[in-house]
């Protein structure tokens, strides 16, 4: 593995780890924007313009996109988060050049009206889509009211009305203040040539507009609260929770991910024995997630309505005592070994190495090998988690729930 | 492409030893296929595979549940147990020196699990829990009940039974299940990874070697034809599911007829991405897939549009399925060829992959096609040989299946 970097002279950085050894190579462009930089009046712009990227420039039309990434064989996505915009692709290395180009040249999107109308009607259709889903719904009305007057709390497809009122104006707007190159990381995972992408870059990038249009970042204070939404056609009742957590930059996070794995991973951990091995539950889970400035714990549980009360305490039982007592030395060793084997086994594909190298270089301003990762986890100690803990503690700060329930009255602390 | 090292072996008792030895990765994974799946399930106890998938792991040889799933995470495995119609399916994957402690463990698992008959009611009522679950995701909801519409009973049958059939399930008929369906003959365990091959082929014979041969249990198929139903189900979208006959894996026509689906529905250039999603706007999601079970293969199609639109999303895409024997061009076929390249060839980026596909093989072919020989019969596909299959194999007699509001009328001829 060797790691280079460049920045290009309008603020383009460039980050790459070469594996000699890989058959492919991944290809990320990560756009520091999503909906927590979005104003109300324009709500899904972010995720809006992620699909009309692919709609193509004057000189490759919609068809034409999809018709390349097709014929070099590429696996390729995008997708739209609070804070990241990412494209990206995996092409065996000889067509490197091609998936380069490809991607670079549709970062400057036409945005024509007529594709605008007709792409509003796909967002419309996603929005749809999820809106038959009781978790998603759980999720979305659990950020807006964890993260409520803070910018984390703002909803990445937008709504029916905020998508139906955008313009593709506004949308234009928006790409000019925030797909400037300064606030652009081109991340490259695999088998490649680093003079064959510098040159890449220096070709396809260089005329990108400079500037960095920056964000504003608050550690949220969550006001907490209780939002049920009653569906009497769900089954099962979907319960979230959020409670602060280390933000994305913090020395912690490892730690934090570690505690994690022992609370609530899917299966051997203090959830799993507690609610989903007895058959309480469908699913309870609790994960780490970090932000920018911020971060929380989620916990999912999914249930028979009637076992929400036994199940809300058999969570809340769990928190108070992680909290009082911490986890035990073979917890930790078993979590550790458990997150070390992911890591391993996610990086031996360019594509799953592409996510880590892209996220650290725009979080962190850091290069992070596998090696570096499994020596700070190898070396988390139970006071660490203890120090977290107590920074940090376990709770049901927020509580959201989709399901034929009408309240949840005391059964949430 | 780079030449594979692949040795396949059989145990005197049967079991079908497939390994793949792969130098530039870190991790061993496995996959092992016993004959033990839901079509297995006696009638009107639906949902025995499923029960035992999940009893199988509380506890095995001298570990009780906790134990084992301590000793499994301590190894760092990521793993996991399932039921399909014909298998239930043990996988998982880890770095490559615990595999053989990890073998020693799934030795006990396979051959002297516990079924602890205090554990059952937990394991059925985890069953049940995911029955109803899947009931909040129509999407899913509604490509598992355009399976078990288009294949014969118990062919395509929800992995999970059904709520009825759980209730009359006993701990006794699981076991039972277990007894009947758990033998070496037929089962396949695929390695592969960074090991020692002749070592682990030591340690599979020591572990497995003394596993007694059972016979095979009979199975009634029912008899099956075409049809057409509608699920109410209050949405915003109507979930629409088609299928239609194609070729199980090992037929001759195999890699024409995944051509023919991949050119329908296979990605964002396909048919029916274009003409349903980008053109029209009428949906997210739309694609067409390949089933393949042993002995037969079927189609699948899905789209899901809000209700209003759903009926013309179902027009169009019948519209394309029939409009396919029109032909088809070279640049469609090239991007077929070069999709199916670059996955071979990032399959052996990953342990997991390489461990499913060559277990896979084994059951569909009885024995392994190599990335290369794959590689030579994409390679060998033109367009007059597609057309020659879809004029053989035409996309009709359709099974629709539709979740939403209202039902739809299935309009066969119009464009």
């Amino acid at each position: 593995m060797e790691f280079h970097k460049a920045t290009l002279d309008n603020g383009l950085q460039i980050v790459a780890e070469q594996s000699p050894a890989a058959h492919s190579v991944a290809v990320g462009f990560f756009v520091r924007t999503g909906s927590r930089d979005e104003t109300q009046e324009v709500s899904g712009v972010s995720h809006f313009l992620e699909h009309m990227v692919f709609k193509g420039t004057d000189r490759f039309a919609a068809d034409d996109v999809n018709r390349i990434f097709d014929e070099i064989g590429a696996k390729y996505n995008a997708s739209t988060s609070e804070e990241v915009t990412l494209f990206y692709g995996a092409v065996l290395p000889e067509y490197l050049p091609r998936i380069f180009d490809l991607l670079a040249e549709i970062l400057r999107p036409s945005l024509r009206t007529d594709d605008f109308d007709t792409e509003k009607k796909v967002i419309l259709e996603e929005i749809g889509r999820y809106e038959d889903e009781p978790t998603f719904t759980a999720y979305e009305t659990l950020m807006q009211t964890h993260f409520a007057g803070h910018p984390l709390g703002q909803c990445i497809l937008g709504t029916v009305d905020s998508i139906n009122a955008l313009t593709a104006d506004q949308m234009r707007g928006y790409f000019n203040q925030r797909y400037l190159a300064g606030n652009i990381t081109l991340a490259v995972a695999g088998n490649f040539d680093w003079d064959e992408v510098l040159a890449l870059a220096e070709k396809q990038c260089k005329d990108w507009p400079a500037g960095d249009p920056g964000r504003t970042v608050t550690e949220a204070q969550p006001p907490g609260g209780i939002e049920v939404i009653t569906n009497p056609s769900s089954h099962h009742q979907h319960i979230m929770q959020m409670t602060p957590a280390p933000p994305s930059s913090h020395p912690d996070r490892y730690a934090a991910e570690l505690l994690g794995v022992i609370v609530g991973d899917d299966s051997g951990s203090r959830m799993y024995w507690d609610l989903v091995d007895p058959g309480y539950a469908e699913m309870a889970e609790m994960s780490y997630n970090d932000y920018d400035g911020s971060g929380v714990y989620l916990m999912y549980c999914g249930c028979a309505p009637e076992q929400t009360a036994e199940n809300m305490r058999r969570i809340e039982t769990i928190f108070h005592e992680v909290n009082d007592k911490g986890v035990t030395e073979e917890e930790l060793t078993q979590a550790k070994n458990k997150v070390s084997s992911r890591i391993v086994l996610r990086s031996e594909r360019p594509m799953g190495r592409l996510g880590a190298l892209g996220s650290n270089w725009l979080y962190r301003g850091e290069y992070r090998s596998v090696e570096d990762d499994l020596n700070v986890i190898a070396g988390i100690t139970s006071d660490d988690i203890r120090r977290l803990l107590d920074e940090y503690p376990l709770g049901q700060t927020t509580t959201t729930a989709v399901g034929p329930l009408e309240s949840l009255n005391g059964e949430v602390s | 492409m780079q030449a594979q090292d692949i040795r396949t072996t059989q145990l005197p008792n049967g079991l079908t030893l497939v390994m793949e030895r792969m130098p530039d990765v870190r991790s061993a994974a496995f996959s092992m296929l016993i004959p033990a799946g839901n079509i297995y399930d006696p009638p009107g106890q639906e949902g025995c595979a499923a029960v035992l998938s999940d009893l199988i792991t509380r506890g095995a040889g001298d570990r009780n549940s906790q134990q084992l799933a301590f000793d499994l995470d301590n190894l760092g495995l990521q793993r996991s147990e399932s039921a399909s119609g014909s298998h239930l399916g043990l996988s998982g994957a880890t770095i490559a020196d615990r595999l053989p402690d990890v073998l020693r463990i799934y030795a006990d698992i396979v051959l002297r699990p516990q079924l602890p008959a205090d554990q059952f009611e937990a394991a059925r009522a985890g069953i049940a829990q995911s029955l109803h679950s899947i009931e909040d995701e129509p999407r899913q909801k509604a490509m598992q009940e355009l399976r078990r519409r288009s294949y014969p009973s118990p062919w395509g049958l929800p992995s999970d039974g059904n709520l009825e059939g759980l209730s009359q399930l006993t701990a006794d008929t699981v076991r039972a299940h277990y007894e009947n369906c758990f033998r070496p003959s037929e089962t396949i365990l695929g390695i592969a990874g960074n090991f020692d091959v002749l070592a682990i082929q030591g340690l599979v014979e020591e572990y497995f070697g003394d596993w007694q041969d059972k016979p095979v249990p009979t199975v009634e198929v029912s008899d099956w034809a075409p049809n057409i139903s509608h699920i109410e189900h209050e949405s915003t979208q109507t979930h629409i599911g088609v299928a239609y006959e194609s070729v199980p894996y090992r037929d001759e026509g195999y890699y024409n007829a995944w051509a023919a689906v991949n050119i329908l529905g296979g990605g964002m250039s396909s048919r029916l991405f274009t003409e349903v999603r980008e053109k029209r706007g009428l949906c997210y999601s739309v694609y067409a897939s390949l089933s393949a079970l042993r002995d037969q293969g079927r189609v699948f199609c899905y789209a899901g549009s809000t209700n209003e639109r759903a009926q013309e999303t179902l027009d169009v895409m019948l519209a394309e399925l029939q409009r396919l024997p029109e032909g088809i061009e070279e640049g469609e076929l090239e991007r077929c060829k070069a999709g199916a390249k670059s996955s071979l060839i990032m399959q052996q980026e990953s342990s997991s992959s390489r461990a499913s596909a060559v277990a896979r093989d084994w059951y569909h072919l009885g024995r392994v096609t190599t990335l290369d020989e794959v590689h030579q019969k994409v390679d060998a596909l033109t367009v007059p040989s597609i057309l020659k299959y879809v004029d053989e194999h035409p996309a009709d007699n359709f099974t629709v299946l539709t979740l939403g509001p209202e039902s739809l009328e299935v309009n066969l001829g119009v464009s």
